[in-house]
């Protein structure tokens, strides 16, 4: 038990830098899947057709791709057609669209749980489609949508994890590396393990209000 | 001011209306009944452009209503309507539900969308409910929220579909009053219900539809007092004596 704690001294600086990385990855990642889930989710169910279809084969094909083979065509195959991008960059852009395709589910999910009724007087008020969605459909989604969005963050964070396969020094990788170097494996990603815990456990929290917030309504 | 000319309607294969032609006058107040699914909602619907129409022409002050059309929002703001379930947003206040449509359509400048809204509020006896959210209202209240909603867009016309069939019975009434004091001041209505009272004592004209067509229509009293079709006296023998 010392013995870790004499390790833990020594490696958590160290480790604390990839656990910065892990946080851009992650942040990162989150913020595009959004933006990208809910364009994926709007067009789904725009009632236009040809979006409607393409948004549905676009997210079956970034479903039916692994992540890591995402990131690896991102990292790897992108310098073949001119797009060289760095190792974060491909990170934040790999996990993104990967992690869009479940950010749009969740979306189309809370969206299609408004009632009907709704939307059909908002358009005899002379609502739009758009308006519909923002002063109508979007504020009510928000709340079924949350608790879902906050399990998603937590994935994620672990996912970031994918992007030790590409070089970026997350925690992750700096775990490992730290271990090849000194062989301690059971300190080393004893640390690992907890950092990502502790990093999970405030957005676990945060679930559990959401869906508490979500259950008074 | 509403002229449907030959309407037909189908839902895949069921063709549920078939060949409407109708005219409301300006300030009119017509009262549509009729067994359920003989296609009374459809032709509301079908006004204010909630679904298509296959065939004939639907015009409200001479401009084709068409579904998919940009004309259908300003055809919208003209016509308003109130559903059997009121659709409010629970979301929104009760004076938020009534002045979204002046705000983000019609663009009012706020502090006058709320005055008004509030003096339709007391209009429709809700003065002291406009900042609770509809899911603490009655049925009735939020119905007759649902109808001030309707008013503030100051349409030239109200369809209601149903309006009192979702309330308990002992709420009926206040909604029902409601209705009426719209009818005499002079407001277009265009009425589905099973209240054959309000059809009696508020309605200028009621047409009955049974299969799709209109069966018979004509001045209220003399459609619910002596109807001359059989299948009319049938409907209104079972509505009015059930047992």
């Amino acid at each position: 038990m010392q013995k870790f704690f004499s390790d833990a001294v020594e490696f958590v600086p160290i480790l604390l830098q990839g656990v910065w990385l892990t946080i851009v990855v992650t942040i990162g990642s989150l913020a595009l899947s959004t933006v990208l889930g809910l364009l994926w989710a709007l067009l789904r169910v725009s009632g236009i057709g040809v979006l409607a279809g393409l948004s549905a084969g676009l997210i079956n094909v970034i479903r039916g791709i692994p992540i890591i083979v995402l990131l690896f065509y991102l990292y790897f195959v992108m310098p073949d057609f001119g797009i060289a991008l760095t190792a974060l960059q491909a990170s934040i852009l790999g996990l993104g669209i990967a992690y869009s395709a479940y950010q749009s589910e969740n979306f189309r999910a809370g969206i299609e749980a408004i009632d009907k009724g709704q939307i059909e007087a908002a358009q005899t008020i002379g609502m739009g489609w758009w308006l519909t969605m923002r002063r109508v459909v979007l504020p009510q989604a928000v709340k079924i949508v949350l608790p879902p969005y906050g399990n998603i963050m937590i994935m994620l964070l672990k996912d970031s994890s994918q992007a030790s396969t590409i070089t970026v020094a997350e925690l992750a990788l700096q775990g490992k590396l730290i271990a090849s170097s000194t062989f301690k494996n059971t300190s080393v990603f004893t640390l690992v393990a907890l950092m990502y815990l502790t990093m999970s456990i405030p957005l676990i929290l945060l679930v559990r209000h959401f869906e508490k917030k979500a259950n008074r309504k | 001011m509403i002229e449907l000319e030959d309407v037909h309607k189908s839902f895949g294969k069921v063709e549920v209306l078939k060949g409407i032609s109708a005219s409301i006058a300006k300030s009119e107040v017509v009262c549509i009944i009729g067994p359920s699914g003989s296609g009374k909602s459809t032709i509301l619907r079908c006004i204010n452009g909630l679904e298509s129409y296959d065939r004939g022409d639907i015009r409200i002050e001479g401009a084709r209503v068409d579904r998919n059309a940009r004309s259908i929002v300003a055809i919208r703001t003209q016509v308003s309507m109130v559903f059997q379930r009121f659709n409010l947003f629970p979301h929104r206040t009760a004076l938020e539900n009534v002045i979204e449509g002046p705000l983000y359509v019609k663009k009012a400048p706020p502090a006058e969308a709320r005055e008004r809204g509030r003096a339709l509020l007391a209009q429709v006896g809700l003065a002291d409910k406009a900042d609770v959210h509809p899911p603490q209202l009655s049925g009735g209240q939020q119905q007759r929220v649902a109808i001030a909603r309707a008013l503030a867009m100051q349409p030239k016309a109200i369809l209601f579909d149903e309006p009192t069939s979702a309330l308990d019975p002992e709420l009926v009434g206040d909604v029902l009053s409601v209705m009426r004091k719209l009818a005499d001041d002079g407001m277009t209505m265009v009425v589905v219900t099973h209240e054959m009272g309000f059809a009696r004592d508020v309605a200028d004209r009621v047409l009955f539809i049974d299969g799709g067509v209109i069966v018979e229509q004509g001045p209220a009293k003399s459609v619910l007092n002596e109807p001359k079709h059989a299948r009319t006296q049938d409907f209104l023998r079972r509505v009015l004596h059930p047992l």
